[in-house]
């Protein structure tokens, strides 16, 4: 798996240098390259690292209650693994409110292993010499859903409320700088500095752009879920910290999960 | 006259269904309460920053739809309204300064130090000089800004203006009032100004 991690390493250098012997027309050839080189690596993607940590955390006693995860219901029954992130977030009758997978989470490690709501929300992201189990049981779950199609339900009114709220968050103008998340993502082709950026209003660009979520990073060494990805986007929108799993972020992900409705998933992917 | 009865009686029955179904309104107040509480400060990033002003609001209201041409027209008359010109009356500063502003992309995120200077990151949005290659293009090419423009007092304040505060000439703009919020400083703007309009600019070459 080295061998992976460093092949990655030199691969990432030959696209910087590419990019810095940067002539002008080089430009759009870079982001060519870039998005040859993350095929290049999609066979050895280090996010399986993550899925097959994921899958044995998963199964593991753990908890006041020495439960494992696997009685935990993603909305496709207790247990089942398969597709249920393709149809996530949805309505949960059992705590009648709608929840994405890191929120569900959550929710199954407090009632089937007795761990403490804080302690189970407590730094879900990982870090440099620091992995998380929330990483890795994304990574796991996400993985089992590759080649479904996105299927989000609408059908209950608390669904419908989830989305609508979510769009209004999407187009909310606020901070010093008057950004919301449309000012990026609601226009066709455009990008900041070099990187492309979908229009996340539109099926094509949101399915493309949803379904390669979560990712990992090779500039951070993560696997980043979409709970980190809203939030780190607020914080180049100048916003405030995004409460982890807060409604505000469940609504969100509705909404652009929604509009991906109808496309395989293809995650976890590989990113710069 | 039968027309207009079926088409009368169509928006009743529309009205009445709309009525069961919640508002854009709640949907918009509901949006607010959750951020409030879904958002904690960090940093220099506090919660009130989801309290919007009236361009704010007005803006998201129209979502990806464009802004009426009455309402965009007094908008920008309002928006013009605040702009402060330069208390010497001169416009330019050192474009060599400015291009610095144009690449820098720090300042108003919860991570960055609220003491050092904020950029304005032009070239996240903008081309600006040829040099630069890793441009984005939210906004409209400025290669040639005052080449393309003239260099004179009118272009001037012009770009002044538009750094300043856009939506005095692009209502619902998606570009940051520099000026108006205070991202960047009187002599900041003025640099930024001389990027643009300076014949020895880079982006006038």
């Amino acid at each position: 798996m080295n061998r992976t991690l460093g092949g990655a390493a030199r691969a990432a250098c030959a696209v910087m240098a590419l990019s810095a012997a940067g002539a002008f027309a080089q430009q759009r050839s870079a982001v060519e390259e870039i998005e040859r080189y993350r095929q290049a690596l999609g066979d050895g993607n280090p996010a399986e690292l993550w899925e097959a940590r994921g899958e044995g955390i998963w199964k593991k006693a753990a908890g006041p209650k020495n439960a494992s995860l696997e009685k935990c219901d993603l909305g496709l029954g207790p247990g089942v693994v398969k597709g249920a992130y393709a149809q996530l977030p949805r309505y949960f009758a059992d705590v009648d409110k709608v929840m994405d997978l890191e929120t569900r989470l959550v929710h199954c490690r407090v009632t089937l292993q007795g761990i403490s709501p804080e302690e189970a929300k407590k730094s879900p992201f990982g870090g440099p010499g620091r992995k998380t189990d929330n990483d890795a049981l994304v990574a796991f779950i996400t993985a089992e859903s590759r080649g479904i199609a996105m299927a989000v339900p609408m059908s209950h009114p608390k669904e419908v409320e989830a989305f609508e709220v979510g769009k209004k968050i999407f187009f909310h103008r606020g901070g010093p700088y008057d950004f919301a998340c449309s000012t990026c993502h609601a226009v066709d082709n455009v990008r900041i500095r070099l990187q492309d950026l979908p229009n996340l209003t539109k099926q094509a660009d949101a399915q493309k752009a949803y379904t390669a979520w979560p990712a990992y990073r090779v500039s951070q060494g993560e696997v980043r879920t979409f709970q980190w990805r809203l939030e780190d986007c607020f914080r180049q929108q100048r916003f405030p910290h995004l409460d982890f799993t807060s409604d505000a972020s469940i609504a969100l992900t509705m909404f652009l999960a929604r509009n991906a409705n109808g496309a395989p998933f293809n995650a976890p992917s590989i990113k710069r | 006259m039968k027309t207009k009865l079926i088409a009368l009686s169509a928006t009743a029955l529309l009205a009445a269904g709309c009525a069961t179904t919640p508002s854009d309104d709640e949907y918009y107040t509901k949006a607010v309460a959750l951020m409030k509480a879904g958002f904690k400060d960090r940093g220099q990033a506090k919660v009130d920053r989801i309290d919007q002003d009236s361009l704010q609001k007005l803006c998201s209201s129209y979502g990806s739809n464009p802004v009426p041409p009455d309402v965009a027209e007094r908008l920008q008359k309002e928006q013009l309204a605040t702009i402060k010109y330069p208390a010497d009356g001169k416009y330019l500063g050192d474009w060599k300064s400015g291009e610095k502003i144009a690449q820098s992309g720090r300042g108003g995120q919860y991570n960055d130090d609220p003491k050092q200077p904020s950029g304005a990151n032009c070239y996240a949005c903008h081309q600006l000089a040829k040099e630069e290659v890793s441009y984005g293009t939210i906004g409209p090419s400025l290669y040639h800004f005052a080449k393309l423009r003239g260099y004179g007092p009118d272009i001037q304040k012009y770009a002044w203006n538009k750094v300043y505060n856009s939506h005095a000439f692009a209502a619902c703009s998606s570009m940051p009032r520099f000026g108006y919020r205070g991202i960047l400083t009187e002599q900041q703007i003025k640099d930024v100004v001389a990027l643009l309009m300076d014949p020895n600019s880079p982006v006038n070459k």
